[in-house]
């Protein structure tokens, strides 16, 4: 992302250095003024457009989708912000044990009290790699913090009132795939596939500067991602018809593969997905434990975010295991404790 | 998106999430329970645009006294990477670790582009307000009926009230023994099949309308004459042991013998909460 973004702006630098950044100043308020002038100049069209049974259901789907997961999502935003500007990253380093392979699963346990989604995991993990813990131990945090965390637990307890047994599965199931993951890259892993993260955020800024400045990025980052996901949502819930989600969840293997690449598709914040899950219910527990245990750990807008982070070279690599894994780990899990 | 842009959006997703709470609006995409939590997150959303505000003028201000400090030098910031960090201060964004000191210095921050999608629900939410789930989803999606836990006796009253979840358990997985003899009164909205037989449908719903879905009886007995889908009715009537098969899943789908159907206004919370408890 930081490639393609920078470099076109810095041939506009050469050829025309100062008019351009002052009209890129000018134009985000403009533009998003003018936008809301139209949308609400157009309203009476677009709300004849949306008065089609199938868009009307998709619209509903959609906000609803979105009101219910923000204030999850704002609830994480707050905890991580807090954590990011009031801890400092010394003290993970610190708290951590010295030898990698043991610093692997206490930083998969930590990701239990780094409460946030796995939008705002990724920025931290950066930081902890800058800060010089070891990028497995940093890696298994990037993984198992949006999947354990207290608030995606509490989300999974309450879409799912009859099934408490499904908390304790995803629990488990992510710390394992987070644990094996980090020793993965303890034992194949190079450092050459990492771009370091050279920027440091937080930096010259004071605490309520650097809160907020937390808050808004990644509730604009984040919340970006969460549209991307709930129109996804709302397009499978009002047109893929019933029937082809009952033939895949009638086969068992069949089950748990589509519910695996659905969750990687649909991109859903780990805040919201149990209760994307707990609607799938023609689908086996397994299969939806899968989609608990993959959606956290990778899925498209994650893929984005990785690689933009850590480099493409990392993503390509690191993607693919993980899905597999978690696949495999979340399957065994389901024939043991569901 | 700037900063200033971004504040607006936070600022007007915070109210429209205020709005819908403070109303009855947001009863149509989530279950009661999340009210507190919408209201709270609208709140945070709004403090989160005013902090944005209040920092950026401090921020421009600051940035003024150093200009007029270090003269009109544009380049001075180039020399040093370190130096062009700190004076895009607070740029969460990884996109800008590789601007030059001249961008940093104009603060050409790159936010990420995703964020104009979040104009998205605030339009749908403002100036849509969509309705709560009908007819068109209850229709492709198999009835959702559940055997109920217990049956509790039902008070005295007649005619007696109850939620179609309610009927629905009774009639098809108690054979309606606790409902012979009675009067019964059920709301719900009117949903037509393919071949044109009339449901009474309740959206059963756990935690918001994405999960929601729907519990059926069909009409029989004295149905009135014009069946406009999606309108909502009170239907008096008694139970009959009659039975179908939702076309859809297979599910079962009790029937309700009609004597009289009178149509009123939507209720304040269209979908049954009753799974959640």
């Amino acid at each position: 992302m930081a490639i393609t973004k920078t470099v076109p702006q810095r041939t506009d630098d050469r050829r025309n250095p100062e008019p351009t950044d002052e009209g890129r100043h000018l134009n985000s308020p403009l533009l998003l003024t003018m936008l809301m002038v139209v949308l609400v100049l157009l309203q009476s069209p677009i709300r004849r457009a949306l008065a089609a049974p199938v868009m009307q259901s998709w619209t509903t789907v959609f906000v609803a989708v979105m009101v219910q997961a923000l204030p999850f999502l704002v609830l994480g935003v707050l905890l991580s912000a807090a954590i990011a500007v009031f801890v400092p990253p010394s003290f993970f380093a610190r708290a951590l044990p010295r030898r990698p392979a043991l610093a692997v699963p206490v930083a998969g346990a930590a990701g239990a009290v780094l409460p946030g989604c796995e939008c705002a995991s990724v920025p931290v993990a950066g930081a902890l790699v800058r800060r010089g813990v070891t990028p497995a131990a940093a890696l298994t945090f990037l993984l198992s913090a949006p999947a354990i965390n207290p608030i995606v637990l509490t989300a999974t307890a309450v879409a799912f009132p009859g099934n408490p047994e499904m908390v304790l599965a995803r629990l488990v199931a992510s710390l394992l795939v987070a644990c094996a993951m980090g020793w993965l890259w303890l034992r194949l892993g190079r450092t050459d596939w990492l771009r370091p993260p050279s920027h440091l955020s937080y930096d010259g800024q004071s605490k309520g500067e650097a809160f907020w400045g937390s808050v808004r990025h990644d509730v604009m980052h984040a919340g970006g991602f969460l549209v991307v996901g709930a129109m996804a949502a709302a397009t499978l819930k009002a047109v893929a018809p019933e029937s082809w989600l009952r033939t895949a969840a009638d086969n068992p293997v069949l089950a748990v593969l589509a519910l695996a690449v659905l969750a990687v598709v649909l991109s859903i914040c780990s805040e919201a997905d149990a209760f994307v899950a707990a609607s799938l219910s023609q689908f086996s527990l397994t299969a939806r434990l899968t989609f608990l245990v993959v959606g956290p750990m990778i899925d498209l807008k994650l893929f984005a975010m990785q690689a933009g982070t850590f480099g493409r070279a990392f993503a390509l690599r690191f993607a693919p295991a993980t899905f597999a894994l978690a696949v495999v780990v979340s399957v065994l899990t389901g024939a043991v404790i569901l | 998106m700037n900063r200033q842009a971004q504040a607006a959006v936070l600022f007007l997703l915070g109210a429209s999430l205020l709005h819908a709470a403070t109303t009855d609006l947001y009863l149509r995409y989530v279950k009661q329970g999340l009210r507190p939590l919408v209201l709270v997150s609208g709140a945070v959303l709004i403090a989160a645009a005013l902090a944005t505000v209040w920092y950026e003028r401090k921020r421009a201000r600051a940035q003024k006294q150093h200009e007029a400090d270090e003269g009109s030098d544009k380049d001075s910031g180039k020399d040093s990477g370190k130096d062009s960090g700190k004076d895009s201060g607070n740029s969460s964004d990884k996109d800008s670790s590789k601007n030059s000191g001249k961008d940093a210095h104009a603060h050409a921050h790159r936010e990420p582009r995703i964020s104009w999608l979040l104009v998205l629900p605030l339009f749908a939410l403002i100036l849509v307000a969509p309705p709560a789930l009908g007819s068109y989803s209850a229709t492709r999606t198999g009835t959702a009926l559940q055997e109920p836990l217990a049956y509790p006796s039902l008070p005295a009253a007649d005619p007696l009230r109850l939620s179609v979840v309610d009927y629905a358990g009774r009639a098809v997985y108690d054979h309606g023994r606790t409902l012979h003899d009675r009067r019964v009164q059920l709301t719900g909205f009117l949903a037509l099949d393919r071949d044109g037989t009339p449901y009474l449908v309740r959206m059963a719903l756990n935690c918001c309308a994405a999960d929601a879905q729907p519990v059926k009886v069909a009409l029989t007995g004295r149905i009135p004459p014009v069946l406009q889908p999606d309108t909502w009715l009170q239907i008096t009537g008694t139970y009959t042991p009659r039975r179908a098969k939702d076309p859809v899943n297979g599910g079962p789908i009790p029937f309700i013998e009609v004597t009289e159907a009178k149509p009123v206004t939507e209720p304040t919370d269209p979908y049954d909460e009753s799974w959640n408890n």
